[in-house]
């Protein structure tokens, strides 16, 4: 019952050159607080634009997308996003970044110090307190999809959603980033919604894996609980047999019942 | 094929390596033993090695790079004035690079002198000229900026607008010049309102398509946050557009000082382009090819200048 998000039925066309387009069908999902949830599956099969309805940046054609209650019927602060390219904006510096979220969410009823030590912390929890005066172009893809975490951590959102969060990066980033989301997450006990087409990253950060059908008319195949105590270790995980066969039950969704005719 | 390509490389980059680093050693052995030798100016002595052993290229290098550099535009020049003297001999009422030396100079003697209104020095002509433009730019960009932004945001007025500006854009401003004498009954607005119609053009357009052009990541930022429409347009709009503004601002700015010299021919008064008229009714021809430099030299610096602030404003692609 204390579901954050309720996605009840929800259905979503675009209208297109070539006709109406089902993206999404009947998608039914409840996320509860506290929990971590991934969203997989093959390209285009509408998993970024689940993530985008829950985000309020689109609206469904059908069905209804509640949060604590209200319809969802935009964007909104309470629903942070971390995007795929970290979408910083480039004329501000990454203390700039995370206060202008920080400042929109708190703004009204907190002072300028606490404000900036806010944003402070933030930089800290991602341990980019050595960049705060650096601008975007000046540090590397890695820090600034960390300074990306840090301003949608720093707005305290009842959602954190994050679209292939550490799909632009590469292998050995993409896992020291991962840990330390971990680490963020445990503690921040945050909610949050992520977006991957990385098994291994949907095993090892979620507490249920939700697998999508091919598109068109997509809608959710299967939920897997990953029942693995937390805080995780990437390491004792590689010979723990349950992280193996929620791996295997992943794979065999995606590449036998799900296999994609000719890529 | 490929194991030929790389010995071949190798080959390239070894005997230039070699000799690259035996250089900056010697010379780092030579400065101590100077610097015991002048004790008194070691300050001056440390400071001027330094710039010299950093980059690690040998001396005939950097002096070739010097050579490069500055040869070829000074070939340029000689080329150009070698033609002109050449054609000035076989000339006789057209100047050549000498003569023309020496009336720059006596010009340039005394840029700021008035004898009444129509003579006055060269400075005096070059700075009414900058101050028409420098007012009817500002107008332009007083008017033109919002206008862009207006039209970039709101597709109505975009599809309301875009026939008008596409009609009026390739009219030569000079075509305005009469409404301008009727409107403003004066030679001097007149022109000013010339450069008014040229410059607003490209402000217009490129702050529009600046506008539409930002990136809708940014805008998700934008409404992700909620930000306010105050924030929305301080914080990602106005720096987002920023280059294309100035891209216009450039772009207004060379059409402007191409038209003022053609409109104030027509309008008289004091000006770099009614000087050039003046001078060719004094038959001193070698005062029009001065005016030709001055107006090509001070094209340049405007464009330089705005391509600096240009530049202050990029910021580094994610």
């Amino acid at each position: 019952m204390n579901a954050i998000v309720k996605v009840e039925n929800v259905g979503m066309a675009f209208e297109t050159k070539k006709g109406r387009f089902v993206a999404l069908k009947d998608v039914n999902l409840q996320i509860r607080s506290g929990e971590v949830v991934s969203l997989i599956g093959h390209s285009g099969c509408g998993k970024s634009t689940l993530l985008n309805l829950i985000a309020g940046l689109t609206l469904p054609t059908s069905g209804v997308m509640l949060c604590s209650g209200r319809e969802i019927a935009g964007p909104g602060p309470e629903r942070a996003v971390v995007f795929q390219n970290h979408s910083l904006l480039p004329w501000l510096s990454c203390f700039e970044n995370v206060y202008l979220a920080v400042e929109r969410v708190f703004g009204a009823k907190e002072g300028k110090a606490k404000l900036k030590e806010r944003t402070a912390a933030a930089l800290e929890m991602v341990h980019m307190t050595h960049a705060t005066q650096k601008m975007p172009h000046e540090i590397s893809g890695g820090m600034k999809q960390r300074i990306g975490i840090a301003r949608a951590f720093a707005m305290e959102p009842k959602i954190l959603l994050m679209d292939e969060p550490f799909g632009a990066l590469d292998a050995l980033t993409r896992a020291s980033l991962q840990d330390e989301l971990i680490g963020v997450m445990e503690k921040t006990g945050a909610t949050v919604v992520m977006v991957t087409h990385d098994v291994d990253e949907a095993v090892l950060l979620s507490d249920r894996v939700v697998m999508m059908t091919n598109g068109p008319a997509a809608t959710i195949g299967e939920i897997l609980e990953v029942k693995l105590d937390k805080p995780r270790d990437r390491l004792a995980l590689a010979h723990d047999p349950h992280f193996a066969e929620c791996r295997g039950a992943i794979l065999e969704f995606l590449y036998q019942k799900q296999m994609k005719k000719a890529a | 094929m490929n194991t030929a390509t790389l010995t071949s490389a190798l080959g390239a980059v070894a005997p230039e390596a070699a000799p690259a680093h035996p250089a900056p050693v010697a010379r780092s052995e030579a400065t101590p033993a100077k610097e015991s030798d002048m004790a008194s100016s070691t300050p001056i002595q440390n400071a001027a090695p330094a710039p010299v052993a950093e980059p690690g290229t040998p001396f005939g290098e950097r002096v070739g790079q010097l050579f490069r550099a500055v040869i070829p535009p000074f070939l340029g020049f000689a080329f150009v004035i070698g033609l002109w003297a050449l054609v000035a001999m076989s000339s006789t009422d057209f100047p050549g690079p000498a003569k023309t030396f020496d009336a720059a100079v006596t010009l340039f003697s005394d840029p700021f002198y008035r004898n009444g209104p129509n003579d006055q020095g060269i400075g005096w002509n070059i700075l009414s000229s900058l101050k028409r433009v420098a007012i009817g730019f500002g107008v332009a960009a007083l008017v033109g900026i919002p206008m862009g932004f207006i039209i970039g945001r709101f597709a109505f007025m975009n599809s309301m607008l875009e026939p008008i500006i596409s009609i009026l854009r390739p009219v030569s401003p000079l075509a305005w010049l009469p409404i301008g004498l009727m409107v403003f009954k004066a030679a001097d607005p007149a022109s000013t309102w010339t450069i008014f119609i040229c410059s607003i053009w490209p402000m217009i357009l490129n702050t529009a398509q600046g506008v539409q052009r930002v990136p809708q990541d940014y805008l998700n930022v934008a409404r992700v946050l909620n930000l306010s429409e105050f924030k929305i347009i301080t914080k990602i709009l106005l720096p987002s557009v920023l280059p294309y503004m100035l891209t216009g601002i450039r772009l207004s700015i060379g059409t402007a000082w191409l038209v003022i010299v053609a409109a104030e021919m027509l309008t008289g008064g004091v000006g770099i382009g009614f000087w050039v008229w003046d001078e060719w009714n004094n038959l001193k021809v070698e005062h029009i090819i001065i005016a030709i430099f001055v107006i090509g030299i001070v094209g340049l610096l405007l464009e330089q200048l705005l391509l600096l602030i240009a530049r202050r404003f990029s910021y580094g692609t994610n």
